[in-house]
């Protein structure tokens, strides 16, 4: 769930016809005490910053003037709490509370179908209120065919007891809250408190809308930087990992970090799962022989050998890991000579000299095992392939003897070099790169094991070279699926004339400064 | 018997030309299903395996008969067009596989297939295989290792990890126990046959005489199974199993969809729930051919 900032879930709000307190957002204490003048009034300031209870952390401030509002801002402003550095307040008048209420809205995952929730007693402790004050809360499921017109929301809550105009502005509160939860695709959205004020009219005080990760691309104004829930801003490798997931549809590639910079001292991995159910029980088998992991990665769905490269990439670029561990559920449908090849041309690259223990189970798996053996003799670090008869309590334990056995050799993150092709080499455009293929080396070939490796019938060989056989639009379009295996193939049998050039924006810096910090 | 598919149950493709549907109308074919017809809209008139390709729905029903099943394989956003299609034809089991699905979709495909008394499966499921029958979806990848992997019998597998599907029922197989269906319900938070929807079909059907159970943290579906078996809904017995032992609380583990708020939906809370209203809990995956040994001696299924 990607949550919304405070700021944002009010624009919603406020778009929607619902009434939130007169304010803007500053990331300076100048611009703080300006707001503060425009609003004439006493003000509120508040961090944004997506966690609960701000107000006990001293995130939330009331001041009188615009000088103490540039103190208090300069105060918070910077602040540290739980993993966030505060970088915008939210400045809003003060209201003149005469009453506290809560709305919100979720998904029902049983009836597959939004729940409205209102309280009459406020949103604090609202399973308590459910027991114990049945009548204050209201609960209804709706059918979102027919929608939540504010004809029902009045006829519900005029069973809590409220009359009137109030009751009128709230129902018209509570529909429109229900729309805005549906037009932003959000998995929930609250008011909470939903305020009366002395002058009797009805204010979203603060909200919290968290929006469906599948579909933040439908919300492109939205600005979300990463469609998944953290309890911290992402990391540099993380955003950095969301690119080449947004990049490439097939399959799934999920890259999350435990620890940014793993201390060499105390065994960390790099992990690489694939699927969810596997990868927790696989994680499990890692932790319980008192490894820890860096990060926890997935990639599943049937991915392409370039995105299990590059996830590879991505999780070679921490440094202080003892080995890498890949193992999924063991009995994987996809076509795991795919996961073999992207793992092979990442350790290739970066000659790794951890250990690495992969267990690559399930449909393909013999092919699999067979790459990652034939090329561990041209990589420095003791590689291992294991398949679904092997536990992975059973390959954590190999792990970790060969980690032992290695000397407990810890990984150094390796420089990165844009690749630059031979003058006059043949080339052509992949889904998310660039075959690259150095004619002038194939002359010397007899065995063209790159046309023999491509299953697909991508390549041809004419007048004595490898060139495609499709044309170019149908290879750039996806038919060459990236498996890597003429590369591989060209690498062991041929002239080693063929480079596949998956670039991952970013990660090349990312790694000069590692290297920089030693 | 088995549940919701067997070699009887007549199947359509939707988005049979693309790159998994392709290769999933193979492994279907392959091992038994009896795949009648498929769609993509624009590319009616072809032919993908020796299956014929039609523009609409509506064009493959009135071609070919009557269908049982639809299998959607579109991208992720076409997939509530493609579901709401298939209802609206009259098909009565949808199979979603796709994942990132957006919830909201989701809940859209379910009130329509309320109103039309259609059930789905999935979003984001592997699908459900029914062992010397019929496979809907991609469980087994081939239709060789589906073949290999999974024996004929009375044990009902339900689990919501795609590859803890294959690997429950592989296990068991190689165990010498077989299987009568095994269903991925989906890794999503809201899927269409939630695991108490599928026990209370084993419950139903002769040929399941026992049930293993696969769930994970985050969502209430584990619970109310405990609440079906307390009931007396569900009398069969059944072998749970639940992974994110070690999932830190808060963190969203992929697709899995696993997402602790608060103590619902942990592990301790699923596990201790299920204990009470009699499951048998396995500790861990390698464990459940053992546990399932156990339980059939102690009610008599040998």
């Amino acid at each position: 769930m990607a949550r919304l900032f405070e700021y944002q879930g009010k624009q919603i709000l406020k778009e929607t016809g619902i009434k939130v307190p007169r304010g803007r957002v500053v990331e300076t204490p100048e611009e703080a005490a300006r707001a503060v003048e425009e609003l004439g009034t006493e003000a509120v300031l508040k961090i944004q910053v997506w966690l609960k209870g701000r107000a006990e952390m001293g995130g939330v401030r009331f001041v009188k003037t615009p000088e103490e509002a540039e103190r208090v801002a300069r105060e918070l402003l910077g602040m540290k709490v739980k993993n966030f550095v505060v970088e915008k307040l939210l400045v809003e008048e003060k209201l003149r509370i005469q009453r506290e209420l809560f709305a919100g809205v979720v998904i029902d995952d049983y009836a597959k179908k939004p729940l409205v929730v209102f309280s009459s007693m406020g949103g604090t402790g609202i399973e308590e209120i459910a027991r114990e004050h049945p009548e204050a809360l209201l609960t209804h499921h709706v059918d979102v065919l027919e929608g939540f017109p504010e004809y029902r929301a009045r006829g519900l809550l005029s069973r809590l007891g409220f009359k009137g105009k109030l009751l009128v502005k709230l129902s018209s509160t509570l529909s429109r809250l229900y729309q805005a939860f549906r037009k932003y695709d959000a998995r929930s959205a609250e008011i909470n408190p939903l305020v009366v004020t002395e002058e009797g009219e009805v204010y979203a005080a603060d909200t919290h809308i968290a929006v469906d990760d599948y579909a933040v691309y439908r919300h492109p104004e939205l600005g979300i930087e990463i469609a998944r829930e953290f309890d911290r801003p992402p990391t540099e490798l993380e955003k950095i990992a969301y690119k080449v997931e947004e990049n490439d549809y097939r399959g799934t590639f999920y890259f999350f970090q435990m620890v940014e910079r793993p201390n060499p001292e105390e065994n960390y991995i790099g992990f690489h799962g694939a699927g969810g159910g596997g990868s927790m029980m696989s994680m499990d088998a890692v932790l319980n022989r008192g490894f820890k992991i860096a990060n926890f990665t997935d990639t599943s769905g049937n991915p392409p050998a370039s995105k299990v490269y590059r996830a590879a990439k991505i999780i070679l670029s921490q440094p202080g890991i003892i080995g890498y561990f890949a193992s999924g559920s063991g009995v994987a449908s996809q076509e795991q000579f795919n996961s073999a090849r992207g793992l092979v041309k990442a350790f290739l690259e970066d000659q790794i000299e951890i250990p690495a223990v992969l267990r690559l189970g399930g449909n393909y798996e013999e092919k699999a095992i067979e790459i990652l053996e034939t090329f561990s003799k041209f990589i420095p670090g003791k590689i291992e392939g294991y398949g679904r008869d092997d536990s992975p309590e059973f390959c954590a334990d190999r792990l970790k003897e060969l980690v032992e056995k290695g000397g407990r050799k810890v990984h150094r993150v390796k420089p990165m070099t844009d690749y630059t092709p031979p003058e006059g080499a043949y080339s052509f455009k992949t889904l998310t790169g660039r075959v690259y293929i150095n004619h002038s080396l194939c002359a010397r070939c007899e065995a063209r094991p790159c046309v023999e490796a491509c299953t697909y019938g991508v390549l041809k060989v004419e007048e004595g070279k490898p060139v495609l056989a499709i044309s170019e639009e149908d290879a750039a379009k996806g038919k060459c699926t990236e498996c890597l295996a003429c590369e591989l193939a060209c690498y062991l049998e041929g002239e080693r004339a063929i480079h596949i050039d998956l670039p991952i924006p970013g990660l090349k810096e990312y790694r000069e400064k590692i290297i920089k910090e030693g | 018997m088995a549940i919701l598919i067997d070699e009887k149950t007549r199947v359509l493709v939707q988005g049979i030309t693309g790159r998994e549907g392709r290769a999933r109308t193979k492994l279907m074919k392959g091992y038994g299903t009896n795949v009648v017809a498929g769609v993509t809209p624009g590319k009616g008139g072809q032919e993908v395996e020796g299956v014929p390709v039609f523009d609409s729905v509506y064009e493959a029903i009135e071609k070919v008969g009557q269908i049982d099943a639809s299998a959607i394989f579109v991208p992720a956003p076409l997939v509530k067009a493609a579901a709401l299609e298939a209802i609206d034809a009259g098909i009565k089991l949808l199979l979603l596989v796709p994942d990132r699905v957006p919830i909201h979709d989701v809940l859209d495909i379910a009130a329509h297939a309320e109103r039309r008394g259609a059930k789905f499966i999935g979003p984001n499921t592997l699908g459900v295989l029914s062992p010397g029958r019929a496979v809907l979806g991609m469980i087994g990848g081939r239709p060789e290792t589906a073949k290999q992997w999974f024996r004929q019998g009375d044990i009902g597998v339900s689990s919501r990890s795609g590859g803890i599907t294959s690997a429950i029922s592989y296990y068991l197989s190689r165990a010498g126990f077989g299987l009568s269906t095994i269903v991925h319900v989906g890794g999503d938070a809201v899927v269409g046959l939630p695991h108490p929807d599928v026990m209370g079909l084993f419950e139903q059907d002769p040929q399941t005489k026992m049930m293993v159970m696969f769930g994970e943290i985050g969502t209430t579906q584990e619970e109310r199974v405990a609440e079906m078996m307390e009931k007396g809904e569900i009398t069969k017995p059944i072998v749970a199993f639940i992974g994110g032992k070690a999932a830190k609380e808060g963190t969203r583990f992929s697709h899995a969809g696993a997402i602790v708020e608060g103590g619902r939906g942990s592990y301790a809370s699923k596990v201790e729930r299920l204990r009470r209203a009699g499951a048998y809990i396995a500790e861990a995956l390698m464990d459940i051919p053992r546990v399932v040994a156990e339980v059939r001696r102690k009610h008599g299924l040998d």
